[in-house]
């Protein structure tokens, strides 16, 4: 397992060291050190040196480093320094050098707690807050956590131990709202890969559906979407509709609240949901995306010092709909001197430094078309290695899910408390992002 | 108020200001005194001397005052192991707190002071904290336990603390149950006698999986991973849990669904391959492992590594998802090159236009390593994907004319290969690499491009030029530059010996003069001497036909494989390497995956059949341990054949004559057809060998006239020659001088003394009538087929019982499966008068064209004469192909055998026949059929045998022979099945005559 746990600076100075295990040495700690500060951007996240392994991810500019001797779980290590990286944020917001050092007792005091002698204990954050005493420092805002006290009675200590062991680790009991609400969030990003000549090459969409839950005592939630699988279990809706409304969902992972097993055999998502906001489940479909938007490239060599380049971006999806935040990115070689840019919708830019065209379009509503064109000086021959042509990339935001998911209900049953499913206010909003949305030139 | 402020530089006395606040009796000052002294320890400063009055601070009732205490405890207690003692007495008093978060803190800390003496005062307060009413307080003891067996296993094991474990695996509380499991699986490996503390049984897996259900994701990675470690009693079971683990499949933690992969693989292992479980099993395995791919990189890395395993061992699983694994632009390099690795894997004939098409886009990116290796696949999908073979290298093509240094480099390495793979195919794109030979800087890609200029000189006007090139910086070169250079300019030589003299001799005597490499030296010694006592020796040798590539590279070992998918998710899985070679000391037993046991639970008529396969193979493959055996085997069979025992016999006193009398003269007149001017000496040998690169005893040329002449040459030597141990590689240990040299090399070759015992030829047929006189016009004709001295003879008697003269004979064979040609035009002396009997033996090579026949060994020659031309058909016999390097290396032997699919096994009986496997040996023996290993198994012999066929084709025997039966049972595998009966069909002659 785990045999130690380092926090280094991006010089490579120690500021947080934790070693769980007598098999690591202080000298693995400067070992790592010494290696972190001359990382290559592209190094192996896992490295051994004499017969001790290194993990290492990086958080702003902050490495969190794990070290071992033993053959442990590769996966669960890194799965393991994200959720710690996860569990600071939440304490003391964005992870930078003053944070750590304004909080390191606390996150000493973290660190005994969520790993045992090198095994991951219990590390959700709002089980956490119940018996930490330290308090997170953020920088600036100062910000109190933990609205209720530290617990003082024998019942108040035994039930968080309860809870941190427990079956339903993630919640406690006796939370109560006068108003009992809850948001639901689905959050597409839709992944892209075409060939110039408008070949899709691939095509993704990774799905998050989150929740946020403000609901009293422990109820227990039902969610329903429109996936082929289910709705064809279901089997009464008329043939047409099935085809119309249900998509296929190539696979979805849920947060440890849902009941897996259930899934499983009834394919029904039900869940005892954590308070506040959490991610309920991920998932990936690759049939019948929309795509939201086309881009048709043109870039053209004309002689050796120019270059000519022609986009144009093409809305697809209902003309009542507006996109967002539009923003085409056109990479241009690194040898360019001089770049004219010519748009009639938004504002283009070249960016020197970023050896790009920026086209930026607030807003577009759905079937309509955009052009750029643009005139790329070079400078003659001081590049001899050929140009890489890097895809040109898209962002953009729209209120729809590309995959075509539909909520169709969320159910809430608190059976103790008296309040019902008709008197909780729910809400939902559906928002697909570009994730790598590129067209190759 | 923040804590930063304690990593600011101390001044003078600090400790000492500290020691008074330490002492304070301000609970406030107290808790930042001792965040101070933990700030100072973090960045490495001794604070050690503070620790009476830290541990002073102990006895409080404050919470967060106390696990400062502790930390500080933790991190000290070793080096000061008399004054932990005075913080036991804290210790077990709040082991007996009423609040469980501080019972639970003292017992953790506690395992963690690594102090015999604190050791001792723990085991009441842990035996107690194990029966805790309360669950957060038994968690933290059952890792507890894990902790003191570190420290003292015999005490762990005397206390009777694994029985305690394994209660609380039975225990309410999931997070209870995963925590004891995680220990219990930790005591497991460490534990010194290696015997198993704890075994999983039904019911404690069944009470592991219902815990699955409840606990921490973290907690399911501990049960998952002990679940691993179980082998089900039969296929019912098997699929009873799997059933229940499939669910984590859809688990958010990454860790958990490889966890959960790495189970079901392990069990699939045990169901019937055929059976509908596996295939609804391996449908629901692909959609988790290409969600993890959207991970965070680090996690997509580690999932790569294991999909890379996965693939190799159930390809089925993911050959539809290619397209997930096409590279993205701002993927990280090492995601890239995984992706990359796993996209050939997953090649094949459906998908290769796809892959192509994307191997082309990458080849363009920047990232110089990450090109390299996409030029790479594209090599490697040509060698694997034969239909694609045309378009690769088109691609490669295009990409030269990019004239990207590396690109071109890298596309000339896999050219190599894909000549070697496609023999006579692309050839004609040499003149353009051609093009880019001043370009080339990196040692592979010349050395390659060199290797393609020696092996098809004939077809390069210019080869010489070009070789000559480089033979003006032939010392700055890379000894693998170098090397391939000699070799290449060697091939010119034997192809074109008119022009290209000179350089032969400048390059042997670079090679063996001013070179101090050994290795090349050697080579150059060998080529030298090949090419001066019988070049025609020397052709066989160095323009052999090469064994042809094998489609898959880069394959992990089957066993290794087997292993490494029992730790699916861990470090070996990522590193590819097996625990033990990066885990220090103990090494826990080695992982193996269960096996179908014959007959298991739903007996189909087939799943005996296939379990048969498994079953022989365990036979002979060698547990780690007894790899010492294996090797101590090899080297006993290396001593095998008589002439090499015979090499120790030779005089070793003998010297060489200044340089053995002209030793390229006769060798070259008869290359030449005329005299040489001037004839190179070797210098007086040295020093000989290191191992050489080439297995010198496959050459065994046959006998010819210059050899006595060369042995006869030992007269005393001026100059005594350094002893080297030359013979040591081939089992004659003694050291010789250089003379002795010479007599070794003699031996080697088949000459000598031990003339007699090499020219003995294999088992040969007797003569059949292939053409009646009726047919053939009065021409009658018998003959048979024959392999003498590494050459295929056909053996024919001409009987002219016509009333006139026959001759102008010629002869003409069609295409057929093993490409047979005449080496020379037939002779038959004519005229051959009326009732004339003649004996012709023609000399056959395969280096013909290759057409199937039906039957295989169909042979249809046409025979001309003054009269007419006459067609028949004959058989050739398939033992004449076998060739003389057919001894395959042993462990190579064990991996093809197991690498063969079942479905390419034969088996034959030979009934009634009561041979002995040391007769069966040495008849086979003679018939280039070698053995590579000879076992006892339950009283039957078992034999192992490997040949080759001239084309390359290995066929691996067994024999077994059981003492009491009259019956011998052969079993027959290769990759090219086609072959088997024939191969019976003259093992069977062979063993019956």
């Amino acid at each position: 397992m785990i045999g130690g746990m380092f926090m280094y600076n991006h010089k490579g100075e120690v500021l947080i060291s934790r070693v769980f295990r007598d098999d690591i040495g202080r000298n693995a700690v400067d070992a790592f050190a010494s290696m972190s500060s001359t990382p290559a951007a592209g190094s192996f996240p896992v490295t051994n040196m004499a017969r001790t392994s290194f993990f290492h991810i990086k958080r702003g500019n902050i490495w969190f480093a794990a070290v071992t001797k033993q053959n442990v779980n590769a996966a669960m290590v890194f799965e393991f320094l994200m959720k710690v990286s996860d569990v600071m944020s939440s304490y003391f917001g964005k992870i930078t050098e003053d944070n750590v050092k304004n909080n390191f007792v606390l996150i000493y005091e973290l660190l005994d707690e969520i790993l045992d002698y090198g095994y991951p204990q219990n590390t959700d954050t709002g089980i956490l807050k119940t018996f930490i005493t330290q308090q997170g420092i953020k920088s600036q805002i100062k910000q109190q956590f933990g609205d209720q006290p530290l617990p003082k009675t024998k019942e108040e200590q035994s039930q968080i131990t309860n809870q941190v062991t427990g079956q339903i680790g993630w919640r406690r009991e006796g939370i109560k709202y006068r108003r009992n609400e809850l948001f639901l969030d689905v959050l597409e990003n839709v992944n892209l890969l075409m060939s110039p000549q408008g070949q899709v090459l691939s095509a993704h969409v990774a799905g998050r559906v989150v929740m946020k839950s403000y609901l009293s005592g422990m109820p227990e939630c039902k969610f329903g979407m429109n996936d082929k699988l289910t709705v064809d279990k279901q089997g009464k809706e008329s043939e047409t509709a099935k085809t119309k409304t249900s998509i296929a969902i190539d696979d979805c992972t849920f947060h440890q609240c849902v009941k897996l097993s259930k899934f499983e055999s009834e394919r029904s998502i039900s869940f005892i949901p954590p308070d506040g906001e959490f991610e309920l489940m991920k998932y990936r479909t690759t049939k019948d995306i929309s795509l939201p938007f086309r881009i048709i490239p043109l870039v053209r060599e004309v002689g050796r010092t120019k270059m000519e380049v022609k986009v144009v971006v093409k809305s697809n999806f209902k003309p009542s709909i507006l996109g967002q935040k539009i923003e085409v990115r056109i990479p241009t070689p690194l040898n360019t001197s001089g770049v004219q840019v010519l748009c009639m919708k938004g504002k283009a830019k070249y960016k020197a430094s970023e050896n790009a065209i920026v086209w930026k379009i607030k807003r577009m509503s759905g079937m309509k078309e955009a052009q750029i064109s643009a005139e790329v000086e070079l400078l003659p021959g001081a590049e001899k290695k050929k140009w890489a042509r890097p895809p040109i990339s898209l962002n953009f935001e729209v209120p729809f899910a590309a995959s075509g998911l539909k909520v169709r209900y969320l159910k809430v049953f608190e059976p103790k408390l008296n309040y019902s499913d008709h008197d909780v206010i729910k809400w939902v909003r559906y928002i697909s992002r570009s994730g790598l949305y590129e067209t190759r030139c | 108020m923040t804590d930063s402020k304690y990593f600011t530089t101390t001044k003078k006395g600090e400790i000492f200001e500290l020691k008074a606040d330490l002492n304070s009796d301000k609970k406030e000052k107290k808790k930042e005194a001792v965040k101070k002294v933990i700030a100072s320890m973090t960045v490495g400063k001794d604070v050690s001397a503070l620790f009476p009055d830290v541990v002073n601070c102990m006895q409080t009732d404050n919470l967060e005052l106390k696990k400062l205490v502790y930390l500080y405890l933790m991190n000290y207690a070793k080096s000061q192991p008399d004054m932990a003692i005075m913080a036991v007495n804290t210790f077990v008093k709040d082991c007996e707190d009423p609040n469980p978060l501080i019972r639970a803190l003292a017992v953790r800390t506690m395992g963690c002071i690594r102090v015999d003496k604190i050791t001792e005062y723990l085991c009441e307060p842990l035996r107690k904290c194990l029966k805790d009413e309360d669950p957060y307080v038994q968690k933290t003891a059952a890792v507890c336990v894990a902790k003191l067996y570190d420290i003292n296993p015999q005490l762990v094991e005397d206390q009777g603390f694994i029985d305690q474990l394994r209660d609380l695996l039975t225990a309410s509380n999931p997070m209870v149950v995963a925590n004891a499991v995680a220990a219990l699986s930790e005591i497991n490996d460490a534990s010194q006698s290696g015997a198993a503390l704890f075994d999983l049984n039904s019911q404690t897996i069944n009470k592991l999986l219902t815990a699955l259900n409840e606990c921490t994701e973290w907690g399911q990675i501990f049960i998952l991973d002990s679940l691993a470690n179980y082998t089900p009693k039969d296929e019912r079971e098997a699929q009873s849990v799997c059933e229940r683990v499939t669910p984590r499949l859809a688990h958010a933690n990454a860790a958990v669904v490889l966890s959960a992969v790495k189970v079901l693989m392990k069990f699939m292992e045990v169901m019937n391959p055929s059976g509908e479980y596996i295939t609804t099993l391996t449908k629901k395995l692909a959609p988790p492992l290409v969600t993890l791919l959207s991970a965070e990189p680090e996690v997509q890395y580690v999932a790569l590594r294991n999909i890379n395993l996965i693939v190799q061992k159930r390809s089925d699983i993911l050959k539809q998802e290619m397209k997930v694994f096409f590279v993205k632009y701002n993927d990280p390099i090492y995601v890239k090159l995984e992706k990359l690795d796993i996209m050939i894997r997953l090649a094949s004939q459906g998908n290769i236009a796809q892959v192509l098409a994307e191997l082309k886009e990458y080849a363009t990116e920047v990232d110089v390593d990450f090109v390299r290796k996409s030029v790479r696949a594209i090599g490697r999908c040509a060698i694997k994907v034969e239909q694609s073979a045309e378009r690769c290298v088109s691609t490669l093509l295009d990409l030269i004319q990019t004239k990207v240094n590396y690109v071109v480099q890298e596309a000339i390495v896999v050219i190599k290969d894909i000549f070697r793979k496609y023999p006579n195919k692309y050839e004609s794109i040499i003149a353009t690499l051609c093009e880019n030979l001043d370009t080339l800087d990196e040692p592979e890609a010349r050395a390659s491009m060199i290797w393609i200029i020696g092996e098809y000189a004939e077809r390069i006007d210019n080869a010489d030029e070009l070789l000559e090139s480089f033979l003006e910086g032939f010392h700055d070169e890379n000894t693998q530059v170098q090397l391939q250079l000699l070799t290449a300019i060697v091939k010119l030589f034997l192809k074109r010996p008119q022009d290209t003299q000179e350089l032969v001799q400048s390059v042997l005597s670079l090679a063996t003069q001013d070179s101090d490499n050994p290795d090349l030296r050697d080579r150059g010694y060998i080529y030298w001497r090949l090419l001066s006592t019988d070049p025609a020796a020397a052709k066989d040798v160095v323009l052999a036909e090469k064994p042809l590539i094998s489609e898959e590279t880069d394959l992990i070992e089957p066993t290794l494989l087997d292993e490494l998918i029992c730790y699916i998710g861990s470090l070996a899985s990522v590193y590819h390497k097996p625990p033990s070679a990066f885990v220090e000391g103990r090494t826990a037993a080695r992982r193996v995956l269960p096996t179908r046991a014959p007959g298991s639970g739903s007996t189909s008529p087939d799943s005996e059949t296939t379990s048969t396969p498994v079953q022989q193979s365990t036979v002979i493959l060698p547990s780690q341990g007894s790899q010492g055996d294996l090797i101590g085997d090899l080297l006993n069979m290396d001593l095998g054949p008589p002439m090499m025992g015979s090499s120790t016999t030779v005089p070793m006193a003998q010297t060489q004559d200044a340089a053995a009398i002209d030793l390229l003269g006769g060798g070259l007149d008869s290359l030449l057809g005329g005299p040489v001017a001037s004839a190179p000496t070797p210098p007086p040998t040295t020093t000989a060998t290191s191992s050489s690169p080439f297995t010198v005893a496959a050459a065994a040329p046959p006998a010819s006239g210059s050899n006595a002449e060369l042995l006869g040459g030992g007269a005393p030597a001026a100059q005594p020659a350094a002893a080297a141990p030359f013979g040591a590689q081939m089992g004659a240990g003694a050291p010789m001088g250089a003379g002795g040299n010479m007599g070794a090399l003699g031996d080697i070759f088949g000459l000598g003394p031990s003339l007699g015992v090499t020219t003995s030829t294999g088992y040969v047929m007797p003569k059949t009538e292939w053409l009646p006189a009726s047919k053939g016009k009065g021409l009658e004709l018998s003959g048979t087929f024959s392999r003498r001295g590494r050459e295929i003879y056909m053996d024919m008697t001409f009987n002219n019982k016509a009333m006139q003269q026959m001759g102008s004979f010629a002869v003409q064979l069609n295409k057929n499966s093993f490409g047979l040609v005449p080496a020379s035009p037939l002779q038959v002396p004519s005229p051959l008068m009326p009732n004339q009997s003649v004996d012709v033996s023609l000399q056959l090579t395969t280096h013909g064209p290759v057409q199937r026949m039906d039957p295989l060994m169909n042979l249809q020659v046409a025979i001309k004469n003054n009269i007419d031309v006459f067609y028949f058909s004959s058989i050739v016999p398939i033992h004449c192909l076998f060739v003389e390097d057919g001894k395959m290396d042993k462990r190579v032997f064990l991996a093809t055998w197991k690498d063969i699919p079942a479905a390419n096994e034969k088996q034959f009986t030979m009934s009634n026949l009561p041979l002995d496997a040391e007769t069966i040996d040495s008849k086979l023996e003679n018939n280039n059929v070698f053995n590579i290993a000879k076992r006892n198994v339950e009283g039957q012999q078992m034999l192992y045998q490997s040949l080759k066929l001239s084309n390359g084709i290995w066929v691996l025997c067994e024999f077994k022979v059981s003492p009491g039966s009259p019956d011998i049972v052969v079993s027959l595998k290769s990759r090219a099945m086609d072959v088997a009966d024939q191969v019976y069909g003259v093992l069977e002659l062979i063993c019956r005559n």
